[in-house]
């Protein structure tokens, strides 16, 4: 059960239960949808972008608490980071919860997404927590195609 | 009150009835005595593939150690002791359907790839632009994509049967769109997302009043019940081997002597030809010509030896017992007020899909495997069903008779865990 506590933290409940920003942004400048046909999780993410700035990021979809969660937060942190910022911090999220490297090096810009830290002992769920981030890294790079994490 | 009460005393003594000593037979499969997240193993995803018999993994070990060489050629000593063996297998899965001749039971990889033989083979040859293919909406995809394919080779139209909301065969539904343009009916004889056991003889007799061939996908129903082609007289069967106890890689087609004489080659290759040369290949006779390349001949072995297996235990007891199991673990599900129980068929094989309120299956599947307790979760390979009944996914426990009565107790435990978790 302690195990369980570690994967399924406080902060990944409460944001399955109550998410932020689960809403469709309507005229949103980039928009992109992801799928994982896996699991049936499906994901919409929207995001405004005004100067170099993340104005708006909202999603919308169905998966599980960590996809939910995951997404929830994502859209919390990045609210307000320039382009510029936005990819050193999914190069280390995703290498705090898929990464290669042993030793859990969590670089402090990650803040709340910690919480995911817990995922990259259940393989299986790896992409739950990362399909989001992937589909606003296709959505902030215009890509048309559905993407999927097959 | 009187009927009620000799109701109970007639399912009693059914109760009675059930023979399995199932401790001695959890004896027999070795891995089931292990710990996973120090918890004891409860295996409940049957439904994907089952655990293997002691007398199964030996069988391919001892064919490894003392009996391994190609078939069908050579005189050397060994290569005829496989080719015995491996054709004692064909005969061993011939006796399981009541087959009418071993020739009629062809070794492929899957019960999918016995699908895909089918709808490659005849299809090709039998069905044309304006034809029509019938299935049911509670198909694996593996019963859809291949007639799908065949659609898009040939011009021909899929249409398919619904499924009303106990996850049941539409009958009337399915006659209706039976007509002279239908070349062929492909369907599940146990839905293994839904547990559903349909009326497969009604189906094939009503086909055959129109003279449609009927192909019926056996992967789930051969490990939960007698199959006799000759009964059901079905034109094709599919059978999985890994489904069945036995070992992944090897499954079988059953296909009636005349229609699979005069079915062109579906693989060319070694096995198959009689004679060749750049001007003319002469193909062998069944069942060899559907069997090109060297097969997997342990697995046919395995295969054998799990059949011989599970006729020993007898399908009677073992259907009595499953069908205890199910209706155990039905009242257990449906005693937690969030669980929903999707697929509630009449005729049941002991499959149990379920989505608990508000919580994704997936979180369902992670909590439960803290507990030691395997189930699968997901579309199982069934989008379809998912769409009839608006779920992305679901989580799956599917009983086989090495499974007791204290581990559905450890399940419903285990989901009230989720339910607790994700309050």
């Amino acid at each position: 059960m302690s195990d369980l506590s570690e994967f399924y933290r406080e902060l990944i409940l409460d944001h399955n239960k109550n998410p932020r920003n689960r809403r469709r942004l309507e005229h949103a400048d980039h928009t992109a949808e992801g799928f994982n046909p896996l699991c049936g999780d499906h994901v919409t993410v929207f995001v405004n972008v005004e100067d170099n700035v993340v104005k708006e990021v909202t999603f919308e979809g169905t998966g599980c608490a960590i996809s939910t969660a995951s997404a929830s937060l994502m859209t919390e942190i990045l609210k307000g980071k320039t382009l510029d910022e936005v990819k050193p911090i999914f190069d280390a999220f995703h290498e705090m919860v898929a990464g290669e490297s042993s030793a859990a090096t969590k670089p402090p810009s990650l803040g709340k997404l910690e919480v995911f830290s817990g995922v990259r002992q259940y393989p299986a769920r790896v992409k739950c927590a990362t399909l989001v981030w992937h589909t606003l890294n296709a959505a902030l790079t215009r890509q048309k195609e559905i993407v999927s994490t097959e | 009150m009187n009927t009620i009460v000799s109701m109970q005393n007639t399912s009693d003594q059914r109760t009675d009835g059930v023979r399995l000593d199932v401790d001695r037979i959890r004896q027999d499969f070795p891995i089931l005595h292990q710990q996973v997240n120090g918890k004891p193993l409860i295996y409940l995803d049957n439904a994907a593939t089952k655990q293997k018999p002691r007398v199964v993994i030996d069988a391919v070990c001892r064919y490894y150690e003392k009996d391994n060489a190609n078939i069908h050629r050579g005189v050397h000593q060994l290569s005829v002791r496989a080719t015995d063996a491996f054709e004692n297998a064909r005969r061993s899965v011939q006796r399981l359907l009541n087959a009418a001749r071993p020739e009629e039971i062809i070794f492929v990889r899957s019960a999918t790839e016995a699908i895909n033989l089918v709808a490659s083979s005849f299809g090709r040859s039998n069905v044309g632009a304006g034809d029509e293919i019938v299935i049911s909406t509670m198909e694996h995809h593996s019963n859809i994509v291949p007639w799908q394919l065949l659609c898009e080779q040939t011009g021909a139209r899929l249409r398919v049967v619904p499924i009303n909301d106990d996850g049941e065969f539409m009958f009337d539904e399915y006659e209706a769109l039976l007509s002279p343009r239908t070349k062929m009916v492909a369907v599940v004889h146990i839905s293994n997302a839904l547990g559903t056991v349909n009326p497969i003889r009604r189906i094939i007799d009503s086909a055959h009043r129109r003279n449609i061939p009927v192909l019926v996908d056996g992967a789930q129903a051969a490990s939960h019940l007698k199959v006799d082609v000759r009964e059901l007289d079905c034109d094709f069967y599919a059978l999985s081997g890994h489904k069945l106890y036995g070992p992944t890689g090897i499954g079988a087609l059953y296909g009636k002597f005349d229609l699979l004489n005069h079915m062109p080659p579906y693989q060319g290759g070694g096995d198959m030809i009689l004679k060749v040369s750049f001007e003319k290949t002469t193909y062998n006779e069944l069942p060899f010509r559907f069997e090109a390349g060297t097969p997997n001949i342990a697995g046919a072995i395995g295969l054998g030896a799990a059949i011989e297996y599970v006729q020993r235990i007898g399908f009677n007891d073992i259907a009595a017992y499953e069908a205890e199991l199910l209706d155990y673990a039905t009242k257990a599900l449906k005693a937690i007020p969030e669980v929903r129980l999707i697929g509630t068929a009449k005729e049941k094989a002991s499959v149990l899909s379920f989505v608990v309120e508000g919580i994704h299956p997936h979180d369902v599947g992670t909590v439960l495997d803290q507990e030691g307790i395997a189930v699968r979760t997901g579309h199982h390979c069934a989008q379809p069903v998912m769409k009839r009944f608006g779920v992305p996914a679901m989580a799956r426990a599917s009983l086989a008779f090495y499974n007791t009565k204290a581990e559905i107790d450890e399940l419903a435990a285990g989901i009230r865990k989720v339910v607790e978790v994700f309050a």
